[in-house]
């Protein structure tokens, strides 16, 4: 479960928030979610599952059709985006093209009137922050798009805010540069004790940086917890799925005792899994494996043979996709090394602990036929 | 230039005509605009080539006479007056009618708009009748408010287009930097469409100098125009003043238009 928060240590609280531009379709379904003073928290979902509809309605552009949020225990319903004290970074870095790259971090600090001598240093602390110290006289069409993303970072840093939106900051920056500013945000968060709240539909990304994580889903979290629960307790399918990877199979409850439950797949094969939620005999069930979890072993809660179609290297591990008697197809995870050949039959096994059975309802449906199709 | 290296005999007659035909298209359309500048300064009151010799007599009667001077003063306050009024409502509804949250953008652009497309007489009687009624008839305001009507649509054009250049998010991102609306525009919407506003303002100002249908109707003889003096000068004794006059008329405008033009690629290069 996510530790709950205390009422005085939340300084965002979404109240019964729901959205819809058009009046019939909610983009933000009922959304009641608090946010800590000094916390990375950070908003996962698939595109469309209303992300950015939550950003934008605590940073004021948008209001929600109905319910409150609260910014420090104040609701902010009147409050527009420019009292709300709020920096952001946008995903296409919004800087002021006109504006050199020192006149863009000075501009939240000249809004409000800072002395202009005060101005100046603060906006080259700022600057040195994102080390972007020699940049300060050039345009923003000059420079590339991680120092872009550096110069917004700074911008919406100057001013010192206590919390810091992002909707997708390093979301057309490429991979390696990626992870360098991942890493950077992560650093400056604690350096400055921020409160983050960011956007993200890169679920790695989620998990390295967050303190914890909302799963959007079609307007609603669906889960919201540390990286690591999420990992390893997903509470739907759709989590299962979403955070990391996952061998997900349809199925159907024989018995359930106690903490375990045995599945039937739908070739007859028995497994020993771990029930989440309520499941009850008879039910339909969806059933999760990680590929991690699965090892190349003859003995364990459930064993299974598999015919090996390929191997994929990769370095630090390889991944075995294999297809099981029933034509299902298990993706496996095993340290590199001989272990596996293509085209030889292997003994899979795993423990009943690693293997989790949900109840599966409409929209598991649709997620199982997301994962295959995909 | 338009012939390729190795251009055939067909080739080459094709670009002769192409070059005849844009001679035609220029000395027809163009040229007559140009015709009184050489006129202006003919030492004879008569509208013929040859000139009889070179003078400024005519620069001089309508910058020394009071009439003349009167009318040219008349054209400019009204015209300033309709740009500024112009420029700032038409700024405006640019503006509102690039937001994609504004109803019936489409309906609302072509009642702006219509004053370019309704026959200018009839906004000219319109203005007269219902200005009437206010009082305005006869009034410099009333001049004024008709010239703006006729103008504001340039400005909602060619501030609508450097709008749709504008990345709206940028004026959300200046929210959240705390600039409240106003400041986010003057800070980083209006130097964006500053080149759209200022080459609107022109063609404003030029579009109420050289108006004469509207000024016809709603000016009495103490609100005489520069277009008016010239209509009436033509209809009662036709002097070559006139032609000073134009010169005078046409050079404002081109020196505007250039102006706005620099002032335009100015901003953009920045
Ligand atoms: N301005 C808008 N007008 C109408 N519908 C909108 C608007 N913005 C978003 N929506 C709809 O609301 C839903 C949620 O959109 P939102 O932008 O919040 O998704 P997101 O999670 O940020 O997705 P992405 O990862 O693609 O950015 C979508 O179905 C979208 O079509
Ligand atoms: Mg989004």
């Amino acid at each position: 479960m996510p530790v709950q928060a205390s009422e005085t240590d939340a300084l965002v609280r979404f109240v019964g928030v729901q959205k819809s531009y058009d009046g019939h379709t909610l983009a933000v379904r009922d959304l009641n979610l608090d946010v800590n003073r000094g916390e990375f928290l950070t908003l996962l979902g698939p595109s469309g599952s209303g992300k950015t509809t939550t950003l934008n309605m605590l940073a004021g552009f948008e209001r929600p059709t109905r319910g409150e949020i609260l910014l420090a225990g104040r609701p902010v319903d009147r409050l527009p985006p420019y009292q709300r004290d709020i920096g952001m970074v946008f995903q296409n870095y919004a800087l002021f093209p006109h504006m050199s790259v020192a006149e863009n971090v000075a501009f939240p600090l000249s809004v409000r009137r800072v002395a202009r001598a005060e101005a100046e240093q603060r906006v080259k602390r700022a600057l040195a922050t994102v080390r972007l110290e020699a940049f300060g006289d050039r345009r923003p069409g000059q420079l590339s798009g991680g120092q872009q993303q550096r110069v917004a970072l700074a911008r919406a840093l100057v001013f010192e805010p206590a919390l810091v939106l992002m909707d997708e900051p390093l979301g057309a920056l490429d991979k390696k540069l990626r992870e360098h500013m991942q890493i950077e945000i992560k650093l400056l968060h604690e350096q400055l004790g921020l409160t983050v709240v960011y956007v993200t539909h890169d679920q790695s990304e989620a998990l390295t940086m967050s303190d914890r994580v909302a799963v959007f889903h079609d307007g609603e979290v669906v889960q919201l917890g540390p990286p690591d629960t999420l990992y390893s307790r997903p509470r739907t399918p759709f989590v299962a799925g979403f955070i990391g990877e996952n061998n997900l199979l349809p199925g159907r409850c024989e018995t359930v005792e106690g903490a375990g439950a045995t599945i039937r797949l739908q070739d007859g094969t028995m497994l020993h899994a771990t029930p989440v939620g309520a499941v009850a005999p008879g039910a339909r069930v969806v059933v999760a494996i990680r590929p991690e979890a699965i090892r190349l072993a003859e003995t364990g809660d459930n064993v299974c043979r598999a015919l090996v179609r390929s191997v994929i290297y990769l370095g630090d591990h390889q991944r075995l996709i294999c297809d099981v008697a029933n034509g299902a197809t298990l993706t496996v995870k095993v340290p590199p090394g001989p272990g596996a050949t293509a085209g030889e039959t292997q003994a899979l096994a795993w423990s009943a602990v690693d293997c989790l059975a949900f109840a599966a309802d409409a929209s598991t449906d649709a997620t199982l036929n997301e994962e295959w199709n995909a | 230039m338009l012939l390729s290296p190795y251009a055939t005999l067909g080739d080459r007659l094709r670009i002769g005509v192409l070059i005849g035909w844009c001679a035609l298209v220029l000395a027809f359309l163009v040229l007559p605009i140009f015709v009184p500048v050489p006129l202006s300064v003919n030492s004879e009151a008569f509208f013929t080539f040859p000139l009889a010799g070179f003078s400024w007599r005519w620069y001089e009667e309508v910058l020394g006479s009071d009439q003349w001077r009167e009318a040219i003063w008349h054209s400019i306050v009204i015209a300033i007056g309709a740009t500024v009024l112009a420029t700032g409502l038409g700024t405006l509804a640019a503006i509102g009618l690039t937001n994609p949250r504004l109803p019936a953008r489409r309906v609302i652009m072509g009642i702006l708009i219509s004053p370019l497309i309704v026959p200018v007489v009839i906004t000219a009687v319109g203005a007269y009748l219902f200005y009437a009624r206010f009082g305005l008839a006869s009034t410099f305001s009333g001049i004024i408010l008709a010239h703006t009507a006729v103008a504001s649509p340039f400005v909602v054009v060619t501030v609508g287009a450097s709008l749709a250049n504008f990345d709206r998010a940028l004026m959300n991102a200046a929210s959240i930097c705390g600039a409240r609306p106003w400041t986010a525009f003057r800070r980083v919407m209006l130097p964006a469409i500053l080149p759209g506003v200022l080459s609107g303002a022109a063609f404003a100002f030029v579009t109420s100098f050289d108006e004469l249908v509207i000024s016809l109707f709603l000016a009495s003889a103490d609100q005489r125009t520069l277009p008016m003096q010239m209509f009436t000068g033509l209809r009662e004794h036709l002097s070559p003043a006139i032609t000073a006059a134009a010169t005078l008329m046409m050079s404002l405008s081109i020196v505007l238009l250039i102006v706005a033009d620099r002032l335009a690629h100015r901003g953009r290069r920045d």
